[in-house]
């Protein structure tokens, strides 16, 4: 079994998690956004697991564990939430659904 | 009696409080009787204390605690009143001269629609005038003075509809309070010296305790002086009370030519052992007092509306009551305030019913011929006038302004300048007012009169002539007859004046004022009678202007306080104070639109804004 390098294992962690910021600051997409998301959220996962075969402790896959519970569950209302959208203003671009804003401070 | 005197200042009160809460539902002549009444009554209560006084002179004074207002850290004030010989004497004045000019009004101002408002306001000025002359401290007698400055304010812009009126209303008030507030610094400053304001205790301790010509006396004597130019209109503070007859003429009356303005007079009485004690000072009231007579007399002489005569013709003969108060000639200011309430009172309600019936024309050169149209009111101003001008032997203002003209000559403080400038007065007097009597009463009939004057105008009119002249006959001079009954009285609490030893007798002094009297109405009727070519030519003169401007006090107020005033308000119209916090609200502001545009419903633009935070925390955990 070939053996990597912690920093290696860590890199490849840290290079999930900036594809997905990058994915989530480039997209406008909002299915594309919460993709990226999901990959943020799995290299954090991978880096629990990293360390918990690093220091031989069983926590860090009970975190990715969690991890994964709670990423089903953001799934779930998201892609509820994104189901609702498109029923509502026929589009997934993020920057034209910023109707929440208040106009009138705009205004200011 | 004692318990009795309360009842003088509490009538008009009363009426004052009834009819401000309830006078707009109350009937005209409802609000009529509950105002004259209470004045009467005031009146007759007067009448009725002031009897011991006059049976001689060893009656004493009535003191009457009704109240103590403030006891606190040894400072006490009560309200308490106190009637000696010189309250009675303006009391008497106040409620008798009051009730009939409140009687009046009632036809005066039958047709106003403020009637009640009018009256509500005439009893407050009654009874915060009553008050003034009863306080037995000098607290109580400051809440009088206030009292009628307010009255003074409110009715001089009772026709509050014309700006005009509020403005002559808002500058009696504010030259006016100059004065009190020289007044109210009198006041500490009697305070710290003598830890009360008693006047009895601070009119016995203050020989005592200060030298004559001492600094404190001085001051306090210049501080009281300064309320008492204010209040009665004397140089320089005069100014105001010509404009002060935007009011309705029984205000003027009332307020500025019987009772209030006469207030500093009384001051100074009150607190003559003060003004004795500064010599300096006494000698400046005098003075003032001359200067004032001349000022306001050849002012006077060029105005073409007739209150205004009268106004100017106020101010000079309150000159003559403070000539008198500066010669030291106590009881001959009181006897003068006494007559001059009788016959200015007459003259200013006169004109108003002047005014009032040829509608509203104020122009003496547009009236005329009304001796015939107006015959009671033609010989009820006669006699006033007459009284005005001191017509010898029948008049009461020739028994009053005499003695003070020979008091002026013949008083150890008095001097032949101040006389002169007197009997130049005498004779400015008398030319004035025939100017006016022959301009409104003869020649050609100009503007036709609407009615006659009904009886409750000519009631007063008739009781106020007939008391202008039988009002002198209480004092004669020495010389005459061995009446004295005033200065009987008033010597029970004014100090009798010190003659010295003089070589022309008084009967040449009476003659010479005599004859000023009568060649100043000659002079007026050779120049006014008919229309003649002097007065055409003098209209268009400047010293005409210079002197229907009074002598240009007003422009050089204007250029020395109230322009500048105004232009520094100008300038500082938006408050720098203002500014600087003004300043403080809107960085805020910036900084809160610069925040809010962030907030721009962006859901890239907040993970950037996550991420820039991140990154920022990072680089900050791994540098420090």
């Amino acid at each position: 079994m070939v053996t990597v390098s912690m920093e290696i294992q860590l890199a490849l962690a840290g290079l999930l998690f900036l594809t997905g910021l990058v994915g989530l600051l480039v997209r406008r997409n909002i299915i594309f956004m919460l993709m990226s998301i999901e990959i943020m959220l799995n290299s954090a996962g991978l880096a629990f697991v990293i360390a918990g075969s690093h220091w031989m402790q069983a926590d860090g896959q009970v975190m990715f564990i969690f991890i994964l519970t709670v990423s089903a569950a953001e799934v779930s209302v998201g892609l509820a939430l994104i189901l609702q959208m498109f029923h509502h203003y026929r589009t997934l671009d993020a920057d034209a659904l910023n109707r929440l804003l208040d106009k009138k401070k705009m205004e200011n | 009696m004692n318990d009795l005197i309360f009842l003088i200042p509490a009538f008009p009160l009363t009426g004052f409080l009834v009819m401000a809460l309830a006078g707009r539902y109350m009937s005209r002549s409802l609000v009529s009787w509950i105002a004259v009444g209470s004045v009467t009554l005031s009146a007759v209560i007067t009448i009725m204390a002031g009897i011991p006084f006059l049976r001689g002179p060893n009656s004493t004074a009535i003191t009457s605690l009704i109240y103590t207002w403030i006891d606190t850290g040894g400072f006490k004030a009560d309200i308490a009143l106190h009637m000696d010989a010189l309250s009675f004497v303006f009391c008497f004045v106040i409620t008798f001269v009051g009730a009939l000019i409140h009687l009046y009004s009632v036809e005066f101002m039958k047709d106003d629609e403020g009637f009640a408002r009018f009256f509500t306001y005439m009893n407050l000025f009654v009874a915060s005038m009553l008050i003034l002359v009863l306080a037995d401290n000098l607290l109580l007698l400051y809440l009088g003075w206030e009292g009628v400055g307010l009255c003074s304010y409110l009715l001089i812009g009772f026709w509050y509809r014309d700006p005009g009126n509020g403005y002559a209303a808002r500058k009696a008030f504010i030259v006016t309070r100059i004065g009190d507030t020289f007044m109210i610094i009198g006041l500490f400053l009697l305070y710290i010296s003598f830890n009360t304001l008693h006047i009895d205790q601070i009119l016995r301790m203050a020989p005592a305790d200060w030298e004559p010509g001492s600094v404190k006396a001085v001051a306090a004597a210049i501080l009281l002086l300064g309320g008492a130019l204010g209040k009665s209109a004397q140089l320089p503070m005069q100014t105001w009370l010509p404009d002060a007859m935007a009011g309705p003429s029984p205000v003027s009356a009332l307020i500025h030519a019987a009772t209030m303005v006469t207030a500093g007079v009384y001051l100074i009485a009150r607190m003559h052992t003060i003004f004795t004690l500064a010599p300096v000072v006494q000698t400046a009231v005098a003075m003032i007092g001359a200067a004032t007579l001349l000022i306001a007399g050849f002012s006077a002489f060029a105005q073409h509306d007739l209150k205004r005569v009268l106004a100017y013709s106020t101010i000079s003969q309150i000159g003559y009551m403070f000539l008198a108060l500066g010669v030291g000639a106590w009881s001959a200011a009181i006897f003068h305030f006494m007559t001059h309430a009788f016959f200015k009172a007459l003259l200013f309600l006169a004109a108003g019913s002047v005014i009032l019936l040829l509608h509203e024309e104020h122009d003496m050169h547009k009236m005329g011929g009304l001796k015939n149209r107006l015959p009671v009111i033609f010989i009820t101003f006669l006699v006033g006038g007459a009284s005005l001008s001191a017509l010898p032997l029948v008049t009461a203002g020739f028994y009053s302004k005499d003695q003070i003209l020979w008091l002026t000559w013949a008083s150890d403080t008095g001097s032949k300048w101040l006389w002169i400038a007197g009997i130049i007065g005498a004779f400015v007097t008398s030319l004035y007012t025939f100017r006016m009597i022959f301009l409104t009463f003869f020649g050609k009939v100009k503007t036709e009169p609407s009615h006659r004057p009904g009886l409750l105008m000519t009631v007063p009119l008739i009781t106020l002539a007939v008391l202008s002249v039988v009002g002198g006959f209480v004092e004669f001079p020495g010389n005459m007859m061995p009446v004295q009954i005033f200065s009987g009285i008033i010597t029970t609490v004014l100090p009798a004046i010190q003659i010295h030893s003089h070589d022309i007798p008084e009967w040449v002094f009476q003659v010479i004022s005599g004859l000023m009297t009568i060649m100043g109405i000659l002079l007026a009727w050779r120049l006014f009678y008919k229309p003649s070519p002097f007065e055409t030519v003098f209209h268009k003169s400047r010293l005409n202007n210079f002197f229907y401007s009074g002598w240009g006090f007003d422009g050089i107020y204007d250029a020395l306080f109230v322009n500048p005033f105004v232009w520094l308000s100008e300038i500082n119209k938006n408050d720098f104070i203002d500014r600087f916090y003004n300043l403080l609200a809107g960085i805020t502001r910036l900084f809160n639109s610069l925040l809010s545009y962030t907030q721009n419903g962006r859901l890239r633009w907040y993970a950037m804004g996550l991420t820039a935070g991140m990154v920022i925390i990072l680089v900050l955990m791994m540098t420090l």
